[in-house]
C-alpha cells in the first residue's frame, strides 16, 4: 500500500496524471501477490459487505464435503484440511471474506489467525469479491514472448477494464499473474478452472463472447494441437512402444 | 588478530560432549563463542529465518545455519572464517535494505540487536541503490493495544513474536500475512494482542519493530540507572530491573530468575509503574474537626496516632495489613502492637483457621515450587485462575503441558487457561466427591507419579474456606507421593505479595467483620482492599492508615501516614512458593512520604514503646530471630510437614457450602487493575478501555 502511495507521488512529480483505472503500463511485473485483483492488501479492513458480522454459513451439501475432507487426517490434525475447506468456502461464495475464515477456524478448531496466514498466502484465495469470470492472464517471460501482450489488451478492450478491475457487471475480473506452468502452449489465460492456451487476440475474443453469452467455450489450446505435443508434429516416439526385455543384457 | 583467532575452530571429537540435538549455536554459546543471530532464542522453537548465525562448515558445500544444524562428531565449525565473515555480511546487507535508517528516533536504538550487529558484522556500505522504482520495502503500522507500539517496517521478519505468542502465551493471535517481499507481521484484523503477557514481546524484538507504548520517546537506554528489585503486584515476584533517570521511574524490565519468572513478566509488572507517579500520599495528613484530612507535619501526626494509640486498651487496638507490605514493616507492627499487650495483628486476606492453621508453614505455601511444576504429571486446580492471578504460574503450567504432556484439571468455573483442561465442575460437591474418592478424578490422582493440587485464595476467603481446604488437603494426601520428602503435593495459590511474609511472622490471617465489634483502634497497613467500610466499624474508632497511594483505605483514615513504594525501599517479600527476596531502593519516596518500617519505629517512640532498632541492619537481625529464613534471600527454606497437616485437619467438622467456587479474576480486563497500584496506573485502565472495546467489537 504504502508502496503504491511512493510510486503515485513518483508520477506526480512526473507530471503524470495517475489515477485508478488510468495507470500507466507497470515499468516492470509485479507479481501476482501485489497486482493480483487489484490492490491487494494484507490486512483486512472491516467494510460494510466485509466484516466478522456478515454471516458465512456452509450449505448442508458443502458441510457434508467438509466432513469428508476433514476425514481425510487424523483427529488431531484437523487443521491439515485448512486449504481444501478454504478452497470450498471460495466456491461456494465466489470469493473468500473475512467471515468465511472465521467459520472455516471454528470448523477445524484453529486459531483464526492461521487461517488468515493460509488464506493470504495463497494468491488463489481472493479475499476481495471477483466477478463470475475471473480472467488471470500469463505475462511470464515465455508467454509474453508469444505476444501475451496482445492478449492482455484484446481482453482490456473488450471488457473495457483495466488488470485489477472488475466489469460493472460483475462477469469479469481482469488480473495479470505469474507463471501457470502452461508455457509450451503459451500465451494462456486461466479463466476459473479452465485452461486457455495457444491463443490468438480472435480466439481471445471468442472465449469472451462465448462466457458473455452464458456458454462455457472449450479449454485447452486455441491452435491444431491436442495438447503440448510439437506444433509440426512428433519428433520422437514415433514407432509404437518396444516390449520388456528391450536394450537389456542378453545373458539376464 | 591473530590467524588463530580469525580461524577460531569449533572441534567435536566425539559424541559424549554434546547431548544429541545439540545444534551448532547452542554448543559455541557454552564455548563463550559468539554466532550473531536474530530469530532464535532459547525459550523459543527454533525457525532459522534470519539466516543471520549461517557459519563455514567443513566438507559442507553451503554455509549453515548454526541454529538449527545440529552438532555432529567429527564436524569442524569455523566461526571465523571467510567464508562465514562474507555470509554475514552478506545478511545483513540484505536485512538493512529493507530496514529504515531511522535509529535517531528509533526507541530501541542503543540496544538493538540490528544496530550491534551491522557495526559487528555487517558492510560498511550498501549496494542498495533502487531509489527510482521500488524504494524500501513500507509496511503500514499495526494497532495491538495500549501496551505495544508497532513499526513495522522496521521489522526483519524474526517471528519470534508470532512463536512467543503461540508457545509461551498460548495466545495465536499474531502471525504472518502474505508472502515474499510482501509479507507482514500482524493480526490480519484489528485487535489488540490478547495476552496477559504482552509485553515481553518488546524484550523479544531484535529490533525496533516493537517497542513499548508508554515509554516511547521518553528515555533512551544510556541514559538510565538500572536497580534490580521484585515486583509485588502478585505474589510470584518476579524479578525485574527497574529503570530510573533523574529520581523517575521511565520502565521495568524482567531480570532472568530461572525459578520463578525465567526472563518473562507479565504486563501489570511491566507496565503499572505509572501508577506510582499518580494518586499518591505525599504528606502527612489529620482529620480536622470537620473531618476533613488535612496536610500536617509528621510530628503532628505522629503525636496525634501515638495519643490515640495509648488512650486505647490494649484489646482495643487492631492491625490490618494490606497485600504490598514488606516483612520489615509487618515485624516492626507487630512487635509495636506486641508491646502495647496487644495481639490483634492480621492479614487482609483470610486463611482457613482449623487444624494446624497457619502454624505449620507448609499448610500455606505453593510447596511444589514454580519450577517443581515442570516435573509434576497431573495438576488439580481448585477455585483458581493462575492465569491472571499469577500469569507466571501459568506460563510454567503450561510449559509443562507443551513439553512434559502435564494433565490439569479444574474445579472452579470455566476459564481460558491456554491449555486444555478436564473441567470437573464449579461445585463444592464435585470437590467433596474427589476428596471422597468416589469421582472417577480421584482414580487418577491417586495414580499419577507426581500430582499437583493447586488451592486458590478466592475460595479460601469463603465462609466454608476451612471444609474447602480440608477437602483439598485429602485429595493432596490420597497422592502417591504425600509421604515422599522430595516431592510436594500441597499448594496454595496466594495473591497478595505479603501475605506468605505476614504468616511467617505470625499474622493472624483474616479479619471477620464481628471481630472489628470492639476496635477502638484500627491501624491500616496498606490495606486497600476495599472489603472495609466504616459502617463495619464502631463509630468512634480511630482509623490510621499508612502506605503509599489514595485509595480505599486512607479514605477510612483519620489520620494518614505516608509509606513508600516497592520501587522507594528495600523490602522484604517472601513469594507464594515461600521465596525470601528483596526489593531496592530505585528512587526516593515522593515528597514527605518515608520508608514504611522507619514511621512505625517513629511512631513507637511517640507512643513511649521505644522498638530496640535504629537501622536497617539491625531490623534484619531483629527479622532472624523471628524467623531465620527471612534474611537467607532467594531461597526456600524447606517445609514439609503434611502428614501432621492430614492428621489436624481430620479433626475438621466444618462442611462444604452450597454456591459454585467461584473466582474473582475470569477475563483479561479484570487483571490490570488488581491493586492500589495497578487501579492509580492510566496504562491499566486503557488497557481495561481496550479489552472490553475489543469485546464489544467481537474479535477478541
Amino acid at each position: 500500500m504504502a508502496r503504491r502511495v511512493l510510486s503515485a507521488v513518483r508520477y506526480l512529480e512526473r507530471g503524470t496524471s495517475w489515477a485508478r483505472g488510468t495507470a500507466p503500463k507497470k515499468l516492470l511485473h509485479s507479481s501476482a501477490s501485489c497486482g493480483g485483483g487489484g490492490e491487494q492488501l494484507f490486512v483486512h479492513r472491516d467494510s460494510d459487505w466485509n466484516n466478522p458480522d456478515v454471516p458465512f454459513e456452509f450449505t448442508a451439501d458443502n458441510l457434508r464435503r467438509v466432513d469428508t475432507i476433514v476425514s481425510n487426517y487424523p483427529e488431531a490434525h484437523k487443521a491439515a484440511a485448512v486449504i481444501p475447506v478454504l478452497d470450498l468456502a471460495q466456491r461456494q461464495h465466489g470469493w473468500l471474506p473475512i467471515s468465511a475464515m472465521n467459520k472455516v477456524a471454528k470448523l477445524l478448531g484453529m486459531a483464526k489467525m492461521r487461517v488468515y496466514e493460509v488464506a493470504t498466502f495463497y494468491t488463489m484465495f481472493n479475499r476481495s469479491p471477483v466477478g463470475r469470470y475471473h480472467v488471470q492472464v500469463c505475462t511470464t517471460t515465455p508467454c509474453m514472448l508469444c505476444d501475451s501482450t496482445g492478449i492482455l489488451d484484446t481482453i482490456r478492450s473488450k471488457l473495457g477494464i483495466e488488470v485489477g478491475e472488475t466489469a460493472k457487471d460483475g462477469l469479469f475480473s481482469l488480473v495479470e499473474v505469474e507463471c501457470l506452468g502452461a508455457c509450451v502452449n503459451a500465451p494462456m489465460v486461466q479463466i476459473n478452472d479452465d485452461y486457455y492456451e495457444d491463443l490468438k487476440s480472435k480466439d481471445m475474443e471468442y472465449i469472451l463472447d462465448e462466457l458473455a453469452a452464458g456458454r462455457r467455450p472449450k479449454p485447452g489450446p486455441y491452435s491444431s494441437r491436442h495438447a503440448a505435443e510439437p506444433i509440426t508434429g512428433l519428433t520422437t516416439l514415433t514407432e509404437p512402444p518396444k516390449g520388456p526385455g528391450f536394450g537389456v543384457r542378453a545373458d539376464l | 588478530m591473530s590467524l588463530l583467532h580469525k580461524w577460531r575452530c569449533l572441534l567435536t571429537t566425539g559424541e559424549s560432549l554434546w547431548i544429541q540435538g545439540t545444534t551448532i549455536l547452542q554448543a559455541c554459546a557454552t564455548l563463550g563463542i559468539d554466532i550473531p543471530h536474530y530469530c532464535y532464542h532459547d525459550r523459543l522453537s527454533i525457525a532459522g529465518n534470519c539466516r543471520m548465525c549461517l557459519v563455514e562448515v567443513e566438507k559442507m558445500p553451503k554455509p549453515q545455519a548454526a541454529c538449527a544444524m545440529p552438532v555432529m562428531p567429527g564436524m569442524r565449525v569455523k566461526t571465523f572464517s571467510e567464508a562465514t565473515r562474507k555470509a554475514r555480511e552478506g545478511v545483513m546487507e540484505f536485512l538493512l535494505v529493507n530496514h529504515p535508517l531511522d535509529c535517531p528516533i528509533c526507541d530501541q536504538a542503543g540496544e538493538c540487536d540490528l544496530q550491534d550487529q551491522s557495526m559487528a558484522h555487517g558492510s560498511d556500505k550498501s549496494r542498495f541503490v533502487d531509489m527510482d522504482y521500488g524504494g524500501k520495502r513500507a509496511v503500514e503500522d499495526k494497532n495491538i493495544g495500549p501496551l505495544v507500539k508497532t513499526i513495522m517496517t522496521r521489522c526483519i521478519h524474526c517471528t519470534r513474536c508470532i512463536r512467543f505468542g503461540n508457545e509461551v502465551a498460548g495466545v495465536e493471535d499474531l502471525g504472518t500475512t502474505g508472502r515474499g517481499e510482501h509479507m507482514q507481521v500482524g493480526t490480519y484484523i484489528e485487535k489488540m494482542f490478547h495476552s496477559e503477557l504482552s509485553g515481553n514481546v518488546i524484550d523479544l524484538c531484535p529490533v525496533g519493530a516493537l517497542t513499548s507504548k508508554p515509554y516511547a520517546f521518553t528515555a533512551r537506554p544510556w541514559e538510565l540507572r538500572r536497580t534490580e528489585s521484585v515486583d509485588v503486584l502478585d505474589a510470584v515476584g518476579s524479578n525485574i530491573v527497574v529503570n530510573t533517570r533523574s529520581g523517575e521511574i521511565m520502565r521495568i524490565l524482567p531480570a532472568l530468575n530461572e525459578d520463578v519468572n525465567e526472563e518473562w513478566i507479565s504486563d501489570k509488572t511491566r507496565f503499572a509503574y505509572d501508577g506510582l507517579k499518580t494518586q499518591r500520599l505525599t504528606a502527612p495528613m489529620v482529620k480536622d474537626s470537620a473531618g476533613k484530612l488535612q496536610q500536617c507535619s509528621w510530628e503532628d501526626a505522629l503525636t496525634e496516632a501515638g495519643r490515640k494509640l495509648t488512650e486505647t486498651s490494649p484489646d482495643g487496638v487492631a492491625a490490618i495489613a494490606g497485600p504490598l507490605a514488606d516483612v520489615e514493616s509487618l515485624v516492626v507492627l507487630k512487635d509495636l502492637l506486641n508491646s502495647l499487650g496487644c495481639e490483634n495483628v492480621f492479614t487482609s486476606n483470610a486463611f482457613p483457621s482449623s487444624g494446624p492453621g497457619t502454624d505449620l508453614r507448609s499448610s500455606y505455601l505453593l510447596n511444589t515450587s514454580i519450577s517443581g511444576i515442570e516435573e509434576a504429571d497431573l495438576l488439580l486446580l481448585v477455585g483458581t485462575n493462575p492465569r491472571y492471578e499469577a500469569p507466571l504460574v501459568n506460563t510454567r503450567i503450561r510449559k509443562s503441558y507443551i513439553h512434559n504432556d502435564l494433565k490439569v484439571a479444574l474445579i472452579g468455573p470455566k476459564l481460558d487457561l491456554t491449555y486444555e483442561y478436564q473441567h470437573l465442575g464449579d461445585s463444592a460437591a464435585v470437590l467433596a466427591q474427589v476428596a471422597s474418592g468416589k469421582h472417577p478424578f480421584s482414580k487418577e490422582f491417586s495414580g499419577a507419579a507426581n500430582p499437583m493440587v493447586i488451592v486458590g485464595s478466592d475460595v479460601l476467603q469463603r465462609t466454608d474456606a476451612d471444609a474447602i481446604y480440608s477437602a483439598v488437603v485429602s485429595i493432596a494426601s490420597s497422592g502417591a507421593k504425600l509421604a515422599d520428602k522430595d516431592w510436594k503435593t500441597l499448594n496454595v495459590l496466594h495473591r497478595a505479595a505479603s501475605q506468605v511474609g505476614a504468616l511467617d511472622v505470625g499474622y493472624k490471617a483474616g479479619i471477620t467483620k464481628e471481630g472489628l465489634k470492639g476496635i477502638k483502634f484500627l491501624y491500616l497497613l496498606g490495606e486497600d482492599s476495599g472489603e472495609l467500610s466504616r459502617e463495619d466499624l464502631p463509630p468512634d474508632c480511630f482509623v490510621v492508615y499508612q502506605g503509599h497511594h489514595g485509595d480505599r483505605g486512607a479514605y477510612l483514615a483519620d489520620v494518614v501516614l505516608p509509606g513508600a513504594a516497592y520501587t522507594e525501599k528495600n523490602g522484604t517479600y517472601v513469594n507464594t512458593e515461600g521465596r525470601v527476596q528483596q526489593t531496592r531502593v530505585a528512587v526516593t519516596p515522593p515528597g514527605m512520604a518515608r520508608e514504611d518500617w522507619k514511621i512505625l519505629r517513629a511512631l513507637s517512640e511517640i507512643a513511649g514503646y521505644t522498638l530496640p532498632y535504629d537501622e536497617l541492619t539491625e531490623l534484619k537481625e531483629r527479622l532472624s530471630e523471628v524467623a531465620p529464613h527471612l534474611i537467607r534471600y532467594d531461597n526456600i527454606e524447606p517445609a514439609n510437614f503434611f502428614s501432621l497437616t492430614e492428621k489436624l485437619m481430620k479433626s475438621t467438622k466444618a462442611s462444604l457450602g452450597a454456591g459454585p467456587l467461584n473466582v474473582n479474576l475470569q477475563s483479561l480486563e479484570d487483571f490490570y487493575m488488581t491493586d492500589s497500584i495497578s487501579r492509580a496506573s492510566q496504562t491499566m485502565a486503557r488497557c481495561v478501555a481496550a479489552v472490553k472495546a475489543d469485546k464489544a467489537k467481537n474479535t477478541s
